[in-house]
């Protein structure tokens, strides 16, 4: 006998991308970004139907449309809290939020540390670009103080958000950072991110040319990269530098630069653990600014990734264990404990 | 022992009053329900403050409990008392003025010492139970604390729980006044105090001791009684507006197999809606807690793109801050149910205090033309029908929903003759199937004949799409700044709303005839006002009738018609007049207001004075 089983083709890249022209400017970080998550959904073996994308207002808030799965392009900020009405309540789907520094720290500030504390498992991507790009290039809240924007014609007296260091704050179960510019860690940070479960916080610098033109260069530019970016991999210790010659090391409760030509070894140096809360938060604080002396690197990867119950998780099992004592009976609820009876 | 006299009485109406601190809420609840299994008809007005502990003895603190019985049918609380229970002076004073002449006053003398007359304002020196002020009603003392402390004497509770028990001598005490069975009451000692030995204790002794104060003492000659009420046959129980909400809300996801989900966050007087269906986790609700009231919506909203029906709860400033999120599901074009159970505003105004505020907010208060159903209960348990409407409407017309409550009908509570899950309807979803030959796009706008789109909801094959806050292309449903395509889509946005009319019933004249002198026109919580209003002056022989709106947007097709058949339309609100507003505007009717703007219902005396001048 012969069957005929239909083996469906594999997804690729082409079946994530919709038939919709991406708006954004030519040469925007975000085409990276759209890029390499169509190319790694299809890679995680879900079927495209349950994936869904809702984002908030913002340039990057647009991603949706680019996008041939389901997509909700919400209002300013809410995107983080639209996807734990419907992780709560589909929690069969994947739920992905793209969001900006200013939807999801400004105006989404507050969703945002909720949805991290309550730890529903969806990924949120928050495309740092340090700027306001869709209302034309005001100061943000992750934008350096001193900033002259349009809105800033003086110089911005605001201090910027740390967003790693926030997420570390609000309790989030999986913090990353990863760049528009290295595609190939980009992809890993976003399978990274699926594979958790939990609320995934990845932070993602992005390159608005238009408005910020090169906010991460020292970060992202071959000269200066390797000097500038500590890249943190599980279990290794935590070397940098174009020549893999530095290193650091914790001294007493202080991070600080060593030297492996200098007299240290490998073995000397912090080595990194993704489940060390402490930790974590120190290496979330690697924040200087780049261009000060003595400045430690700015760190790239999973900063943290632990495993706590999910909210939609302990919402269901509490439905199960409420049916499972009290069977549904409409009549008896409408009826409740005390009635009477007015005969004919 | 004192058994000579029982003097039946039609209709009663008792206000608790005390301390927030005093238990008048409990008391007035327990008779409330030992009143209702006996088949008599009631209705009843809590009266909170706004804080939760205003200094204690102080004009603020005082928290009320109004209740009126009838065996005749009753459609409010009452205008007035017969019988004031006054736990201490400030309670008296604030609410003498509500004491019929000639009513009862009982009185807890330990309530009346210099402290709290000071407490209450009086002036040094006067104690309005000893000056004489008071010869108009017929006045009780008892020292309710110290014969509450008698009681418990031998208790093992310090003095602090055991005056707490004084209120269960006020309730034993009118149990014998109005010649009752313990037996409610006692049940539910025993259940709340199960865990509890020494406190259940002293709580029933107190209860017994108050029923037997009554029995042997001598001053309170007579007892009286109320026969049961003439109301349609079948079973009931006592029901307040939040709870019947939330029962209408699970009796429509029964129905329709639609499991709940509601984002709400805690706000004056809807918050008992989210505790009231947090209980029912058995029928598969969901409640989330959100961090504000704007993820409270946002969540909803998320739970119905999923194919849940997303509810979220709240009053006046709530609502303001929904305004955004609403506009977006006006876009998704998603069912969603928005509760908003009015109090007094603007801004924080009277969060515990009673008014129609919010009818022009619910039409109007959004960016854009964003037009929206919107329906009103107008007793306590119509809330559960009206709410189950308001599900159809949402689900199969796919649109959000605003359900208009308020402080009166949410706390108050009334006798219901609750439905069999056998007699509600069923209500139909259709969700997009799934589709195996993707040739076609799947466009998300494309509507059918009564301007409804498809229910298409993630996680179905084939029908993955995009949706937002954008503009809209008519059918594809891409984003469009198309001048021509964005007045198409208002136009069709609003269509589509008021077609709704073809799918809800007719209005009906409440009762008077179907023409003639005036039409009192009402909406929400007015109702039992304007019925005993009414009523009245139809027995008296004028001519005059009474319609009350259910459906407020769009109206009932005939209702144009209705305003035409009577020479003058008269509509009562709580508030400075919103109805009469857009009924100026959709049909020019010249009506004449009635507004009353202070917190609390309106009265049928109030009522019948403003009809007669039209008449
Ligand atoms: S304004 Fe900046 S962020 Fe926005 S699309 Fe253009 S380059 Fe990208």
């Amino acid at each position: 006998m012969e069957a005929t089983v239909s083996i469906p083709k594999p997804l690729t890249a082409k079946d994530f991308a919709s038939d919709q022209e991406v708006r954004w400017c030519p040469g925007c970080g975000d085409y990276s970004i759209l890029k390499q998550v169509q190319t790694v959904m299809p890679t995680l073996g879900i079927p495209r139907e349950n994936f869904v994308l809702i984002s908030g207002i913002g340039c990057s808030s647009r991603f949706p449309y680019y996008m041939n799965i389901y997509g909700m392009h919400s209002i300013h900020g809410r995107a983080t809290a639209i996807a734990s009405g419907l992780k709560a309540t589909r929690p069969e789907l994947s739920v992905w939020i793209v969001t900006g520094d200013g939807d999801s720290l400004s105006i989404g500030g507050n969703h945002v540390i909720h949805i991290l504390r309550r730890n529903f498992d969806v990924n949120i991507m928050l495309f740092n670009n340090q700027i306001y790009g869709l209302t034309k290039g005001q100061y943000s809240p992750t934008s350096e103080e001193h900033k002259v924007t349009k809105s800033t014609p003086f110089g911005s007296i605001d201090h910027p958000f740390n967003p790693a260091a926030l997420a570390m704050g609000a309790d989030g179960s999986f913090v990353a950072r990863t760049m528009d510019r290295d595609p190939k860690h980009l992809q890993d940070m976003l399978k990274r991110a699926h594979a958790h479960k939990g609320t995934s916080f990845l932070e993602i610098y992005q390159n608005c040319n238009i408005f910020n033109d090169g906010a991460f260069e020292i970060y992202t530019d071959k000269g200066t990269k390797a000097e500038e970016t500590l890249f943190m991999e599980q279990g290794k210790p935590l070397i940098f530098g174009a020549q893999k010659n530095k290193g650091i090391k914790i001294d007493g409760l202080k991070p600080v630069v060593v030297s492996l030509t200098d007299g240290y070894s490998p073995d000397d140096l912090w080595v990194h653990d993704e489940q060390d809360f402490y930790k974590a938060q120190m290496l979330t604080r690697f924040f200087d600014d780049p261009h000060g002396e003595q400045h430690l690197p700015r760190p790239f990867g999973v900063f943290y990734d632990i495993s706590r119950p999910t909210y939609e998780d302990v919402m269901v099992q509490q439905i199960i264990e409420a049916k499972a004592k009290k069977p549904a009976d409409l009549d008896a609820l409408l009826a409740g404990k005390e009635t009477w009876t007015i005969a004919e | 022992m004192n058994t000579d006299s029982v003097q039946q009485l039609d209709d009663v109406v008792i206000k608790f009053a005390g301390d927030s601190g005093d238990g008048m809420q409990l008391t007035g609840s327990q008779f409330t329900n030992n009143t209702a299994l006996l088949g008599i008809d009631l209705s009843t007005f809590p009266d909170f403050p706004a804080e939760i502990r205003a200094p204690q003895g102080t004009l603020p603190g005082v928290s009320g409990f109004q209740l009126h019985f009838s065996s005749n049918r009753i459609y409010t609380a009452g205008d007035s008392c017969d019988v004031l229970v006054a736990m201490n002076a400030a309670a008296l004073k604030t609410n003498l003025k509500s004491l019929k002449k000639g009513g009862a006053i009982i009185a807890n003398a330990d309530g009346f010492d210099v402290k709290n007359l000071r407490l209450a304002n009086y002036p040094e020196g006067e104690n309005p139970l000893e000056d004489g002020l008071l010869q108009d009603y017929n006045v009780h003392v008892i020292d309710i604390t110290k014969m509450t402390r008698e009681v418990l004497k031998d208790s093992p509770l310090g003095m602090k729980e055991k005056d707490r028990a004084k209120n269960m001598f006020v309730l034993g005490f009118l149990y014998w006044m109005y010649d009752r069975d313990m037996e409610s009451t006692i049940s539910f000692l025993n259940t709340k105090f199960s865990k509890a030995a020494d406190i259940l204790e002293s709580n029933l002794n107190v209860l017994k001791a108050g029923y037997h104060f009554g029995e042997t003492t001598e001053a309170f000659g007579s007892r009286y009684h109320i026969s049961k009420a003439r109301m349609e046959p079948g079973r009931y129980r006592s029901i307040t507006g939040n709870t019947a909400l939330a029962y209408g809300l699970i009796a429509a996801s029964q129905q329709s197999g639609l499991p709940l989900f509601l984002g709400s966050y805690p706000i004056t007087p809807a918050s008992d809606i989210l505790h009231e269906l947090s209980k029912h986790k058995n029928f598969g609700v969901r409640t989330f807690q959100a961090e504000d009231e704007i993820a409270g919506i946002s969540s909803a909203i998320g739970a119905s793109y999923g194919g849940q029906m997303g509810i979220t709860t709240t009053s006046g400033p709530g609502m303001a801050l929904k305004s955004e999120a609403m506009g977006l599901a006006v876009m998704l074009e998603i069912p969603l149910l928005i509760m908003d159970i009015q109090r007094g505003g603007p801004s924080t105004g009277l969060p515990t205090k009673t008014e129609q505020s919010d009818l022009l907010q619910a039409y109007y208060g959004r960016n854009g033309e964003c037009p929206m159903p919107v329906v009103a209960a107008c007793t306590p348990s119509d809330c559960f029908n009206t709410v189950f409407e308001a599900f159809r409407i949402s689900v199969q017309h796919m649109t959000p929903v605003i359900f208009l409550s308020d402080g009166y009908l949410a706390n108050g509570a009334e006798p219901w003759h609750f439905p069999n899950s056998a007699e509600l309807p069923k209500i139909k979803v259709n969700f997009k199937p799934a589709r195996e030959n993707e040739e076609e796009l799947f466009q998300p706008y494309v509507r059918d004949e009564n301007l409804v789109r498809a229910w298409a909801i993630p996680g179905t094959k084939g029908l993955e799409h995009r949706i937002g806050g954008l503009e809209k292309q008519h059918i594809t449903g891409n984003v469009s700044y198309d001048p021509e395509n964005h007045q198409l889509m208002v136009k069709i946005r609003q269509e589509k709303v008021d077609k709704i009319a073809d799918d809800i019933p007719l209005q009906t004249i409440d009762h008077g005839p179907e023409s003639g002198k005036v039409l009192v026109l009402g909406w929400g919580s007015t109702y039992g006002a304007i019925k005993s209003a009414v009523n009245e002056l139809l027995a008296d022989g004028f001519s005059v009738a009474h319609a009350h709106l259910r459906y407020l947007r769009p109206f009932p097709k005939n209702l144009g018609t209705i305003l035409k058949n009577y020479e003058k339309v008269l509509i009562p609100e709580m508030n400075n007049g919103q109805l009469i507003k857009i009924i100026r505007d959709q049909f020019l009717t010249d009506a004449t207001g009635y507004n009353k703007i202070m917190g609390i219902p309106m009265t049928k005396q109030e009522l019948v004075v403003k009809i007669r001048e039209l008449l």
